[in-house]
């Protein structure tokens, strides 16, 4: 792995995927076919790219996960996703790949007790936290109540979106046991839901939270 | 054949049928049926898997090996290939196949005709060193004119988009446009207005995409899609395999709304890498990708004049239409027959316009909310134009008795009395006004006879039913479960689904809302004939006639002789073989109560009319949807029916950079889509009609609650405000500039 990459490369002050890229600096990033395909770009050294093509960084560094209460060894370049990592290294595929960019909370996890989006968090930036991702909560055949409560409201359809709302309804009902439909609505307001399963998912936490408050 | 009367209609308007079933059907469920399993709320037999997140859908398919694909697009809304060279790609890092999308001997000519047009694909062995790859890939492009924009494509001088010498294609006209006019300038009110919708993205959140794996002389295919058997066909033609090569999965499928029939080009490019790769390759779109190149609601410009007589009744309708599907067509708007007008009355002419921007696709209900947005907005104005209640009007034009009932029930609920009477005239709460608006539409899902199905029954009276089509999101599995419980007395969760792979027997596409109409007769009669199968075993056990014995609440007995009663299980150990299996194709349909589903919808609203922003606080929908086999997935699929309606109404929009050719807004970003924030308070409402056209009775039900949505927000807005909104969608800027014309107008 090229160290002037790596140190150009790490964020401040923590897990901003955007900030990393930033950092690596777009500008200087040479996409002869590209800005149709979103997503991760192409590392490369902050010199201007060779008329050969983009300088490529290839190597893949080992790194420690602890998800679900379990300790992961594997490989990963820099740039990987802990979306990805848990995705296509771990085949820990609940959590999803949906708009790449945080705004449809598909990729939800719960990392040292926070809500946060995995596919705007380095694989890298995850090591020493506690991750919890939606394979996570049922213990065995024993569901979480809020997965009950999902299938007994159907506050589901195609189910892609599922959970990460789920985690998010996690991460809302350990602050907060008993929302108000308003508060409800805020804490999911991260996630979007194409087959409209919304109020069906409200009825579910009211029902979790032994009724609605206020 | 033996001819038998059933009862068929709901509780305000029945009548007797006859219907001539072949011998071997189960006797047809009608009015009188008492069912015990069918009609209440069913959990998804798949709900666990997706809450724990178990479900692999296609893009959680994991394979040893397995590369990743990434298709290389055009980045100009038209353009000449000049040359490609893929020569560094090849050379990068765990590069292992690349093909293209087009003939390659064609490079130099090849004329590329929107911002994503497909050009090659790679497979690599890692998703980002196949990003890296394409990336690699160095094209000389000699850029042509082109035209992304509605008006300006239908103006004389425009580019050509595809072939001819315009780029407006029709106008199809139905009706005599003459004699419709004189029946309009007879009329003693009539109403001329021009509206406009806009390209709605279908954005199901699973990308489309397959793995596809190379699997003996054949191919094993997971695929995210609306159609297993349309996948596996169109594969296999294009491969030159047998249909039975092909074996097309998709257990899960991250939702369609009519955008996932077939392979596409991407499953295409994805098997011939794989081939060439030799190993499983997995390739699913990006977000942006499905934003510009798999399908979209074309967008509409329609002209219509509406008029009615003195009496409040219905003269004539004359509609003009333009849409553009992009390269494509299929953007005509459907102003579906709801009221009393007859074919002589009703003028229709309607134009497809090329534009270089991705193809459209069928969308949920194709052209019906773009029509009905026109339509129902028209009835409105007319109403206000003879001083007429919008709902005591719409009833004096609709003979439909289930669409009466629900017109009834949906006014009931929402408190129509309480509405403002005069539009704009309700109470005030500083600038926040309100109103209520209602909308009617149809739907004509009764199925066709494109299913078979399989029930088996166990020695160990373990149930399986196998059926190919595939579960969108639907709860198609769940019907499956359901109506072999019913039949065979037992509950849902003692049924195996095995569904959604195309070695099982075949099903439709979920297109048209048929999926259940077209495969309930079918499983209802494989499972009645497993029954027959059962209870001819157990005749002999027992000494009596197979017609004596019932399977109800778990139970298989003799109604006349308490003494002849096991539980199912043990009742199947009478069977001499293993398992036996009932096998049946679907039959023609029956005549049925009606040949359509009626609907309405009433929304009321909120408008800020400093900030021009509209809050939906409530919706009543009800629905018909023939006989409802499970009644919560039902609810489910027409609350999320209102939730895309509204979020058609007042957000989505792909929004196309003219000078630049492209879409600016293809992400989750931009590309707003309703949250969990603009969610009102929703009741649905489904009547129950027993429809009589299958042994079900069941209709369809997926498309028809998105389609009057927007037109009844439409309308309530109307009414709040006093303003009307011709254009979707209707933001705030809208709203404003519509306020805003008022004022002038009246200080004018």
């Amino acid at each position: 792995m090229s160290d002037s990459s790596d140190d150009g490369a790490r964020p401040k002050s923590g897990v901003s995927r955007r900030g990393f890229l930033k950092g690596v600096g777009l500008g200087s990033v040479a996409i002869p076919a590209a800005g149709l395909l979103g997503g991760s770009v192409v590392l490369a050294e902050e010199a201007p790219p060779k008329p050969s093509g983009p300088k490529v960084f290839t190597g893949e560094i080992p790194i420690k996960l602890r998800i679900n209460g379990k300790d992961h060894d594997l490989k990963v370049e820099p740039r990987t996703t802990l979306l990805n990592a848990l995705r296509d290294r771990l085949d820990l595929t609940g959590s999803k790949l949906v708009c790449d960019r945080g705004t449809c909370g598909a990729c939800s996890v719960i990392m040292d007790g926070l809500l946060v989006t995995s596919c705007m968090v380095l694989a890298i930036d995850a090591q020493g936290k506690e991750i919890t991702t939606i394979e996570g909560l049922a213990s065995g055949d024993k569901l979480d109540p809020i997965q009950a409560a999902f299938i007994e409201f159907d506050a589901l359809q195609c189910g892609f979106c599922t959970p990460g709302l789920i985690m998010a309804t996690k991460s809302l009902l350990k602050t907060n046991p008993h929302p108000t439909r308003e508060e409800m609505q805020d804490a999911l307001s991260g996630n979007i839901c194409r087959c409209g399963t919304y109020d069906h998912i409200f009825a579910a936490i009211e029902k979790v939270a032994g009724g609605a408050r206020g | 054949m033996t001819e038998k009367t059933v009862r068929v209609g709901f509780s305000g308007d029945s009548k007797e049928l006859k219907i001539n079933p072949p011998d071997t059907s189960p006797p047809a469920w009608d009015l009188d049926s008492k069912l015990a399993v069918v009609g209440t709320n069913v959990p998804r037999v798949d709900g666990p898997d997706k809450v724990t997140g178990r479900a692999k859908y296609t893009y959680d398919i994991n394979l040893p090996g397995m590369l990743y694909g990434r298709i290389l697009r055009s980045p100009h809304a038209a353009a000449i290939v000049k040359s490609v060279d893929t020569a560094a790609a090849m050379k990068m890092p765990g590069v292992k196949a690349l093909v293209f999308a087009f003939d390659e001997s064609k490079i130099g000519e090849k004329k590329l005709r929107y911002a994503g047009d497909e050009i090659l694909a790679i497979a690599a062995d890692s998703p980002e060193r196949a990003d890296d790859a394409v990336r690699a890939v160095k094209i000389e492009y000699d850029p042509q004119p082109f035209v992304v924009d509605l008006d300006d494509a239908m103006k004389a001088d425009a580019p050509i988009v595809n072939d001819g010498k315009s780029n407006v294609r029709g106008k199809n006209p139905r009706g005599d446009a003459a004699a419709v006019d004189a029946k309009l300038a007879g009329s003693s009110k009539k109403i001329e207005a021009t509206f406009r919708t806009q390209v709605q993205t279908h954005s199901a959140l699973e990308t489309h995409g397959l793995v596809v794996a190379p699997d003996g002389d054949g191919i094993k295919v997971w695929a995210s899609t609306q159609g297993v058997f349309s996948v596996r066909d169109g594969l296999s033609s294009n491969l030159g395999l047998k249909a039975e090569q092909v074996r097309v999965i998709s257990t899960f499928v991250g939702g369609g709304f009519g955008a996932k029939f077939g392979p596409g080009v991407e499953g295409v490019l994805c098997t011939k890498l794989a081939r060439q790769a030799n190993a499983p390759v997995k390739l699913m779109l990006t977000r942006k990708e499905e934003h510009l190149a798999v399908g979209n609601r074309p967008n509409s410009l329609q002209k219509v004049k509406l008029g009615a007589d003195s009496t409040g009744k219905l003269t004539a309708i004359s509609a003009t239409t333009f849409g553009t599907g992009g390269v494509g067509g299929g953007a005509g708007c459907t102003i579906p027959a709801i009221y009393n007008l007859n074919r002589d009355a009703t003028y229709k002419a309607e134009s497809d316009v090329f534009t270089n921007a991705g193809s459209s696709a069928a969308m949920r209900a194709p052209g019906h909310p773009q029509g009905i947005f026109a339509m129902e907005q028209s009835m409105d104005m007319l109403a206000y134009e003879l001083g007429l209640d919008p709902l005591e009007f719409r009833m004096l034009n609709d003979d439909n008795p289930v669409r009466r009932a629900q017109f009834n029930l949906g006014a009931k609920e929402i408190g129509w009395p309480n509405r403002p009477k005069v539009a704009g005239g309700g109470k005030a709460d500083g600038p926040l006004k309100r109103g209520m608006g209602v909308a009617g539409t149809l739907w004509y899902a009764g199925g066709g006879k494109d299913a078979k199905a399989d029930v088996e029954i166990g020695k160990g009276g373990e149930v399986t039913v196998y059926q190919g089509a595939q579960d969108i999101g639907t709860g198609f599995k769940t019907v499956l479960a359901i109506l072999v419980a019913e039949e065979l007395g037992l509950k849902p969760e003692d049924i195996t689904v095995r569904a959604a792979d195309s070695r099982f027997p075949y099903g439709p596409g979920s297109g048209g809302s048929t999926t259940t109409p077209t495969v309930a007769p079918a499983v209802h009669a494989a499972a009645y004939a497993a029954k027959r199968k059962l209870f001819e075993a157990l005749a002999t056990t027992w000494q009596v006639k197979p017609d004596d014995i019932s399977a109800k609440d778990g139970k298989v007995f003799v109604a006349s002789d308490p003494s002849k009663s096991l539980p199912f299980k043990k009742a199947c150990a009478a069977l001499t073989a293993d398992k036996v299996t009932g096998s049946a194709d679907r039959e023609a349909n029956y005549d049925g109560y009606r040949g359509n589903t009626a609907g309405c919808q009433f929304a009321e609203v909120e408008v800020d009319t400093e900030t021009g922003v509209v809050r939906v606080l409530r919706v009543v929908a009800v629905q018909d949807a023939g006989r409802i086999i499970n009644k919560l997935c039902s609810e489910s699929q027409i609350s999320g029916g209102v939730i895309q309606g509204l979020s058609y109404a007042l957000f989505e929009d792909r929004i196309m950079d003219k000078s630049a050719g492209k879409m600016v807004n293809a992400n989750f970003m931009e590309y707003k889509i309703a949250g969990p924030k603009d969610c009102p308070e929703i009741k649905s409402i489904v009547l129950d009609v027993a429809n009589g056209r299958n042994s079900v009775g069941a209709m369809g039900l997926g498309e028809a609650p998105v389609i009057p949505t927007a037109a009844a927000i439409a309308n309530a807005i109307y009414n709040a405000i006093g303003v009307r909104i011709f254009e979707l969608p209707m933001t705030p800027d809208k709203i404003i500039a519509a306020l805003a014309r008022k004022e002038g107008a009246k200080t004018a």
